[in-house]
């Protein structure tokens, strides 16, 4: 009785899943243009907050490094214009912060806990102060234009990565490398002595989660069209995906999801409405506002609220079951 | 040429007073109250402002307003650890998951500050001139300004160092930085000793500010910059270490001083550089346990 509902479950939820995503793919040819860019951008911080939970999550190291990886896929597809398609440089600014990520990775392996942080955003401000140093002095011209491509493209090619980026968070999770990040997390120091190799397992995760914050920069580069460094390589970037994690709550692959397009759609809402009425510069300090009372409020996010309420309902609905029979 | 370096020196020195003292602020919340302020720079913004409205509006002279920007920001320090960051202490299930949580209540703190400041004073650039006369030392050229703000950068950290050495209070602040648990054991009330600590941080980066305001313009989004240079200060001189703080401060003046003259550009890379390099050899700081 309980396997088939096991089943039965999984086999609705993958039915569920599998209808979101026709949805997705049609819904530029019914939707008006505004939905792509705004889809573009709610997928933008939705790949920056899950990739952020796919090594943060488990391993407890909060890295900040976020925007460095993303800006590395932003310059790396901007250098690259139209000289190669795009699925190719999208890969190679995933590459490209991949590659770094296991620079840094093998650097800080020492540093824990808040040194971590500390350090990761630093990358951050280094790579946009000297790469500003760099226009400025060497090049001598400050920002680029990118060519761009069509807003639908745009939306597919994150779609896309969306896509491979939660399978990957999901077999990740369900696997024993999955396990191993998960008893990092929990003890270091016994994970090691059990026989994990920490610093392989944690160096690989990060570079993984690298790659897709690149990827997404890679992209986004195209919409943008006009890029510097304090463009690609915005500090705020590094904090938002965090925000957007805890936010969403990380005990559930869908959490970081959640968090991160309810953030990105309330900005969208905020300061559209706001705007209307001249009170454009508002929206920063509601959006921190929500954040504190998120912080304080929700310790486990959304999916812990979810989940308390869900337990609340099954407790009601079995509770009246018991009473009838 | 000796001019040159002697200018370098003593430019150097000048604003490592500065970046010592906003340093040890943070040290303080951080090595005591375990919140690593990412909003520190905030309250330097606060002083700053508090400072330039008195000046301006009301022509009080900035170092007697030093007296004022420093109760009126130790008291929101206090009142923000006691409410704010005390709860998710409590609501925290371990010390390393307050320090991560804190960071981000911090973050959140540093957007709320900022708008409110520039709901207030609008986003522009302010300044005020005062104590702008040139002095001359053996043949270098500074304003006085930069002076005074040394010296009274230095005797408040005298003071505060001669506070946590000597007093009964400051005794209890370095229990509850070694021990937490055991010093609340002891009869120190733990809640109230780290709601000063939060606040004698604030207040000491409200006194920065105050002191900044008097050389350097000022605008409501200058926080970040030097909530970094802090970080980078206390990481130099080690985490809770007064002394450190000091010593790193002037270190980084001085390698900002120098950097700026070679190549005005490179500034923050060479600071980010020696931070991370400092990081990767020597986590603890120069001074640190």
């Amino acid at each position: 009785m309980d396997i088939v509902r096991v089943i039965s479950k999984r086999s609705f939820l993958l039915g569920l899943l599998f209808l979101i995503l026709v949805v997705l793919v049609t819904a530029p040819l019914y939707t008006p243009g505004y939905f792509v860019v705004l889809a573009s951008s709610v997928f933008m911080y939705i790949i920056l907050t899950v990739s952020w939970t796919i090594f943060s999550g488990p391993t407890g190291y909060i890295s900040l490094a976020s925007a460095a990886f993303f800006g590395v896929g932003i310059y790396t597809s901007t250098i690259l214009g139209e000289a190669l398609p795009l699925p190719i440089v999208i890969g190679i600014g995933g590459l490209a912060s991949f590659c770094l990520a296991l620079l840094v990775g093998a650097l800080t392996l020492r540093l824990r806990g808040i040194y971590f942080a500390i350090f990761t955003f630093g990358l951050v401000e280094i790579l946009l102060h000297f790469i500003l140093w760099w226009e400025v002095n060497i090049t001598g011209t400050t920002g680029r234009v990118v060519p761009t491509v069509g807003n639908t493209t745009v939306y597919y090619a994150m779609l896309v990565i969306f896509v491979i980026l939660m399978l990957t968070a999901y077999f990740i999770r369900h696997s024993k490398f999955g396990l191993a990040l998960q008893s990092i997390g929990d003890n270091e120091e016994a994970a090691a002595h059990t026989g994990i190799n920490v610093t392989l397992v944690k160096v690989i995760t990060f570079a993984i989660s690298a790659f897709f914050m690149g990827a997404a920069g890679a992209i986004m580069a195209k919409r943008w069209t006009y890029i510097d460094p304090k463009i690609a390589f915005n500090p705020l970037l590094s904090f938002m995906p965090v925000l957007m994690a805890i936010f969403g709550g990380m005990g559930q692959l869908y959490g970081p999801v959640i968090g991160a397009a309810f953030f990105t759609l309330l900005k969208e809402y905020l300061t559209t409405t706001l705007a209307k009425y001249g009170l454009g510069e508002l929206y920063m300090l509601i959006f921190g506002i929500v954040l504190v009372s998120a912080i304080l409020f929700l310790p486990k996010g959304l999916v812990g609220l979810i989940q308390k309420w869900w337990g609340q309902f099954r407790k009601r609905t079995s509770g009246e079951q018991h009473a009838s029979t | 040429m000796l001019v040159t370096i002697l200018d370098v020196v003593i430019a150097g020195l000048l604003m490592g007073g500065i970046y010592a003292l906003i340093a040890v602020g943070l040290s303080l919340q951080y090595g005591v109250a375990r919140v690593l302020n990412i909003s520190h720079g905030e309250f330097i913004m606060l002083g700053a402002f508090i400072t330039w409205t008195l000046f301006t509006v009301f022509g009080i002279n900035p170092l007697v307003s030093l007296a004022v920007c420093g109760p009126i920001i130790f008291i929101i320090g206090f009142i923000l650890h006691r409410t704010y960051f005390n709860s998710l202490r409590i609501s925290s299930p371990s010390p390393a998951a307050f320090e991560g949580n804190s960071m981000l209540a911090a973050f959140g703190l540093l957007f709320i500050i900022q708008n409110v400041a520039i709901l207030i004073w609008g986003a522009g650039i302010k300044s005020y001139t005062y104590l702008a006369f040139p002095v001359n030392i053996g043949g270098a050229v500074f304003a006085a300004n930069r002076l005074v703000t040394l010296g009274f950068a230095i005797a408040i950290g005298v003071a505060f160092y001669i506070f946590l050495a000597r007093t009964r209070l400051g005794k209890a602040i370095r229990a509850a930085a070694q021990d937490p648990a055991t010093a609340g054991l002891m009869g120190v009330n733990i809640n109230r000793v780290l709601a000063i600590c939060f606040g004698l941080g604030t207040l000491l980066a409200g006194l920065g500010g105050s002191l900044i305001s008097m050389m350097i313009s000022i605008q409501p989004t200058m926080g970040l910059e030097y909530t970094v240079i802090a970080l980078i200060v206390v990481v130099i001189g080690g985490l809770g270490s007064i002394p450190g703080s000091f010593i790193g401060g002037f270190i980084l003046g001085l390698v900002g001083s120098i950097v700026t003259y070679i190549e005005p550009g490179l500034t923050m890379v060479a600071y980010y550089l020696l931070f991370m390099l400092l990081l990767l050899v020597r986590p603890k700081g120069i001074l640190g346990k």
